[in-house]
């Protein structure tokens, strides 16, 4: 080979291992400094009821939205909302495409290995709402444990880990929202569906002709806490030290929220 | 005396031939490769995301106690093939309906394809399967499958209808008048005539309406078929190993879709290309 296509050969196999050269591995940050020098908080959170919903106007209302507004107008910031499909709410965290998951997220063993949570800032429960075309004659709880019965969940909450522990045989079939996987009950096509209170009630209020609650009490009683990228402690520390000083403002917004039905002059009525 | 002829001129020297040496366009190969793996090795390390390949097999197989059991994600891949064949047999039969009716003598019959073609054509695949799920079927009782099938095969024939047409409008129209001024009656006309000769016409492009019915088929798990993209989606939420779970799934479905378009490739070159 003449010269120049030897120099050629030589600056192109060079030239493919740039991209190995150029790797930095970045410096593990204080999450609360970062959010402060871009001057906006990035928070990723779904449409629950009532937890984030938008109002007539199409703007997000919910106690979530309570709770971001404050910690970022506490923290100095501007608020950015983020709203993802639940089921990739933990890989979009930690893919960076927001800070930190303020979304009713439960706090579950499963989800500590990928996020870190904080202390949790609310507590909730899971309740169930069941067919009356199918499910009337099944007896609570044995008798859901059956591979003829069919339970609805929307996919990535905490319930449908529920669903796979307390009913083993059952089958599970997990839609993208709750509104969906309410539907199929009401439709006659599965037996029950489970969800974070006070959701099933609300349906079950609603659709009183089609569905009832099998049971008065939580089946499980859930934490709730931010989702954090992992490697982060001071991030952290500040959102705990943030969430110890606003308990009582916090019980307040979900006494709000969850224990009272003033707000639905807000959100179209469903 | 004539002057004698000059000699002719010795031949010139060839201009230089620059042979391609087979070393030069393996050198290109290699650098590309390695250019677009150290790519993609860069982004992958920069995420700071744990990779956890090692946790993936367990979701194509298991040996339980001695015996082989198919993991989830290899069940929602036989679930997905099982939806895809019976899918296309319909969305053949709809779209051959549809192209034949298009261009029939009925004007009833033209205002009944082309409403199906423009609808089911113009309208998200997504937007038809949940009002079919969870408005028609209730009605009609029907299960998930069988709307998932119904759903599939009439969006996928909409466009396969459009692209026999097409065929069928390529045929040489001086053929059916031959063959009916021969005496042939319509049917023997289309049966041996016009369509052997649009099939070739119309093989490579059904090809891409089969690959799109396959690919479109990950959209049935909105209605929570246990497809292969339920099945992923319920893995990923369960372990969020969102990355390494979605990359085997789509080689899964590259796997279905580079064995259907080698299969009609090979069906192509069974027809030849009527020559004229």
């Amino acid at each position: 080979m003449n010269f120049y296509r030897r120099l050629v050969a030589l600056s192109l196999a060079l030239f493919s291992f740039l991209p190995l050269v150029t790797d930095a591995q970045a410096q593990p940050e204080n999450l609360i400094d970062t959010i402060k020098k871009r001057g906006k908080l990035q928070v990723g959170f779904a449409s629950f009821v009532p937890w984030a919903m938008r109002d007539k106007q199409g703007n997000w209302v919910g106690f979530e939205i309570d709770v971001s507004n404050k910690l970022a107008q506490d923290l100095g910031v501007r608020l950015e909302l983020i709203p993802t499909a639940w089921d990739a709410i933990i890989p979009s965290l930690i893919a960076g495409k927001f800070d930190v998951i303020i979304g009713g997220l439960t706090i579950t063993p499963q989800r500590q290995e990928q996020v870190d949570f904080t202390l949790p800032y609310s507590t909730s429960g899971q309740g169930i709402a069941a067919s009356k075309q199918l499910a009337t004659n099944l007896k609570w709880p044995e008798g859901y444990n059956s591979p003829h019965v069919t339970f609805a969940c929307r996919r990535g909450v905490a319930g449908c880990k529920t669903v796979e522990e307390k009913w083993p045989k059952a089958t599970l079939r997990q839609f993208d929202d709750d509104a969906i996987a309410f539907q199929e009950v009401i439709n006659g096509k599965a037996h029950a569906v489970i969800s974070s209170e006070p959701t099933p009630s609300f349906f079950v209020i609603r659709n009183s002709d089609k569905l009832f609650k099998p049971t008065n009490e939580n089946i499980v009683n859930t934490f709730e806490g931010f989702g954090l990228r992992k490697g982060n402690p001071a991030g952290l520390a500040g959102f705990n030290d943030w969430i110890n000083k606003n308990q009582a403002w916090l019980k307040q917004r979900h006494q709000y929220w969850f224990r009272t039905q003033d707000w639905a002059g807000l959100v179209p009525s469903i | 005396m004539r002057e004698p002829v000059p000699a002719r001129q010795p031949p010139q020297a060839p201009p230089t031939v620059w042979h391609r040496s087979a070393g030069w366009d393996v050198f290109q190969f290699v650098i590309l490769v390695v250019f677009l793996l150290s790519l993609a090795f860069h982004g992958a390390t920069q995420m700071g995301y744990q990779w956890k390949w090692d946790r993936v097999p367990r979701y194509l197989w298991r040996v339980i106690d001695g015996e082989w059991v198919w993991g989830p994600l290899l069940k929602g891949l036989w679930v997905t093939v099982d939806l895809a064949w019976k899918s296309t047999l319909l969305a053949l039969v709809l779209g051959a309906l549809a192209a034949w009716m298009r261009q029939a003598p009925s004007h009833l019959g033209r205002a009944i394809a082309w409403i199906y073609i423009e609808l089911i054509r113009n309208t998200p695949l997504l937007v038809q399967i949940l009002v079919c799920y969870f408005i028609l079927a209730p009605t009609l009782d029907l299960n998930r499958e069988v709307t998932g099938v119904f759903c599939l095969a009439m969006y996928e024939g909409a466009f396969a209808a459009e692209i026999m047409r097409g065929a069928l409008k390529a045929v040489p129209k001086g053929q059916s008048e031959a063959a009916l001024s021969l005496g042939m009656s319509l049917h023997i006309t289309q049966q041996d005539i016009i369509w052997p000769q649009a099939l070739p016409l119309m093989l490579p492009p059904l090809a891409g309406v089969l690959v799109n019915l396959v690919k479109h088929s990950a959209i049935v798990s909105v209605i929570a078929i246990f497809d292969l993209t339920t099945q992923a989606r319920t893995i990923i939420a369960d372990t969020f190993m969102a990355f390494e779970i979605w990359l085997t799934t789509a080689l899964l479905y590259l796997s279905i879709t580079l064995c259907l378009s080698w299969g009609v490739g090979h069906v192509e070159k069974l027809f030849h290309r009527p020559k004229w």
